[in-house]
């Protein structure tokens, strides 16, 4: 059963691959430094299908593409958060790292709770309580049903963006 | 019609353009650097297209210049060899992305231009939109010449009077995100205006713009006016206002009874009076960044080091923002200044902002810097801590040992003279705010 890693308010790109490990375009290596300082053992403990709970304004600070990575390498299936940094979203869709926006679920979970969810329709079930992510925008589906932003536009170009806008 | 961000859309696109619209829009320039640009090479490549414009991307080794680790090395190699195999020949090395896009002359007011960075807000500071992406939107930019954006609803932040003595523009914007807070702009374009703005120069504007990613924005604009034409030496700004505008938002700053404001750890929003903190004792103090590394930043700090000696506990770095701004400060006599005085003058690029190169913070180590992000881990450690500041606090506090006031310290010179506002009052545009 998927568990959830449960984090706070702000957590910055810094927190999740900090500036000197993101030296390489390995996503191995930058799973294997997500969350190095703050929380060491995140890495390690992490179990595939597992899922980050934060809280406002996660992933904010530099554009840095290494942190939805890191996240996504580590094993990490989805981050829910009460709201996500501009780019850091942008980002995560784009690379396919499913990221849902929810605030009721924030206060009603701990650490290591089990969880299932549903990256497509933003349901998401802790041990029986149900919660309900935002739909996301129409250009996020879009990116989402075609895996990556680099899938669409090499299938479809910006035509599929266009027809949704 | 519309806010500055919506006149701008508009007529790049030929049409009228609202807030909340998705659009496709093409892109003057699209910028990378050594961290961000291997990534955007690798998703380019994934997409087999040739090159868009190789004139029209540019490439900035900055974050770690010179390379200092095999690692970073390899990194620099990727660049290099994307920017030999496709024609790229906007490749510098000599300063902060940020810093070059605007003194190259790849912002125009008016403009559309997007950032592997993201602080490429800065240039909103002379009427350009620009914003920040991660490296796989702009490898699609490098393949297409566009970007999907969705037009962010504005922020108008109007800053009243005259910014008084030792009060700068950095401690207007940290007021501005104590009151906002970290996410108050999130997904939303920010016009900075009002009398304070007016009076200010380009570079001063940059710091503003600069820092409005601190607090969330897309974008941070200012309106082009008769700074923007002597900054830029070109009679030929476009003309662009905001145009009976509808705002998210409206935020009125009185500049004139600021203090000095420090954003304290772990966050940019833990924003507090400089009072709150006087007699902190210091590590490291940086001077430089995209947000405060220009010429006119150092010319505050060596007014104050002009024989004096910063303090022995405190080791004190400083980096100009581009090779153009260290040598005028050779010129000027700063760089003698800041090395008599002590301090540590390294190549300009970013330095230690991002805790990779030129002053690493250990465990339990505090600084006080004059750049924008102050989150634990940011600058080394994530026990150290970071105070964000404008440069004459930082000049204090260096040679105090500890966070000081600027405004109890006699300094050899004035700051450089603040031009007279090139706008009239009362053309600040407040109807329509919701």
């Amino acid at each position: 059963m998927a568990r959830i890693f449960k984090f706070g308010d702000g957590i910055s790109t810094d927190a999740i691959i900090p500036g000197r490990y993101n030296v390489t375009t390995d996503p191995v290596a930058l799973g294997k430094a997500c969350f190095i300082e703050a929380r060491p053992d995140f890495a390690t403990s992490v179990q595939p299908g597992d899922v980050i709970v934060g809280g406002r304004n996660f992933g904010c600070g530099s554009s840095r593409e290494h942190a939805p990575m890191a996240i996504k390498a580590a094993g990490i299936q989805a981050v829910v958060a009460r709201s996500f940094a501009r780019i850091f979203y942008r980002n995560a869709i784009n690379i396919g790292l499913p990221v849902i926006q929810c605030d009721a679920i924030y206060d009603a979970v701990a650490d290591a709770d089990p969880v299932s969810i549903d990256v497509h329709s933003g349901r998401i079930d802790v041990s029986g309580k149900m919660f309900q992510g935002e739909t996301p925008g129409p250009v996020a589906v879009a990116i989402m049903e075609a895996g990556t932003l680099i899938d669409l536009i090499k299938t479809r170009g910006w035509a599929a963006i266009e027809e949704v806008s | 019609m519309g806010t500055l961000t919506e006149e701008i859309f508009s007529r790049r696109l030929g049409r009228p353009v609202h807030a909340g619209e998705i659009v496709v829009a093409p892109v003057d320039y699209a910028m990378a650097h050594d961290v961000t640009g291997p990534l955007a090479i690798e998703a380019f490549r994934k997409l087999e297209v040739p090159l868009w414009d190789p004139e029209r991307v540019i490439m900035v080794f900055d974050h770690i210049l010179p390379a200092n680790t095999v690692a970073s090395a390899g990194l620099h190699k990727i660049v290099r060899d994307f920017a030999d195999e496709f024609g790229v020949t906007h490749v510098f090395q000599e300063g902060i992305c940020h810093q070059l896009m605007v003194e190259k002359g790849f912002i125009r007011p008016g403009g559309i231009v997007v950032g592997a960075d993201s602080h490429s807000t800065t240039y909103g500071a002379l009427g350009c939109f620009s914003a920040g992406f991660g490296s796989t939107d702009i490898a699609v930019t490098f393949a297409t010449g566009k970007t999907w954006f969705r037009v962010p609803e504005t922020i108008r932040i109007n800053l009243r009077g005259a910014l008084p003595p030792g009060i700068f523009p950095k401690d207007l914007a940290l007021k501005v995100i104590r009151l906002l807070g970290a996410e108050g702009a999130n997904y939303l374009a920010v016009e900075w205006g009002g009398e304070a703005v007016e009076a200010m120069r380009v570079d001063e504007r940059l710091t503003l713009a600069n820092l409005t990613v601190d607090f969330g924005g897309k974008a941070g604009l200012c309106e082009p006016d008769e700074q923007t034409r002597l900054y830029l030496g070109d009679a030929d700004v476009v003309d662009l206002h905001p145009v009976q505008p509808e705002y998210r938002q409206l935020l009125e700053v009185d500049a004139e009874t600021l203090e000095p404001q420090i954003a304290c750890p772990p966050a940019i929003d833990n924003v507090q009076d400089l009072s709150a903190v006087e007699g902190t004792r210091l590590d490291e103090v940086f001077v430089g960044s995209c947000a405060n590394g220009r010429i006119e930043d150092l010319a505050i700090v060596a007014d104050y080091f002009r024989g004096r000696q910063v303090h022995s506990r405190t080791r004190t770095i400083v980096v100009p923002a581009s090779k153009a701004i260290y040598m005028e400060a050779l010129a000027r006599g700063y760089i003698q200044t800041f090395m008599e005085a002590g301090a540590l003058v390294m190549n300009a690029g970013c330095g230690p902002c991002l805790g990779r190169q030129h002053g690493v913070l250990g465990p339990g180590e505090r600084a006080l810097s004059t750049s924008n992000r102050n989150y634990a881990g940011r600058m080394g450690s994530a026990q150290a801590e970071i105070y964000l500041a404008n440069p004459a606090v930082a000049a204090a506090s260096a040679l105090a040992g500890m966070i000081a006031d600027p405004r109890s310290i006699a300094h050899s010179e004035n700051p450089p003279p603040r031009p007279s506002p090139a706008r009239g009052e009362g053309d600040i545009p407040v109807g329509g705010v919701n």
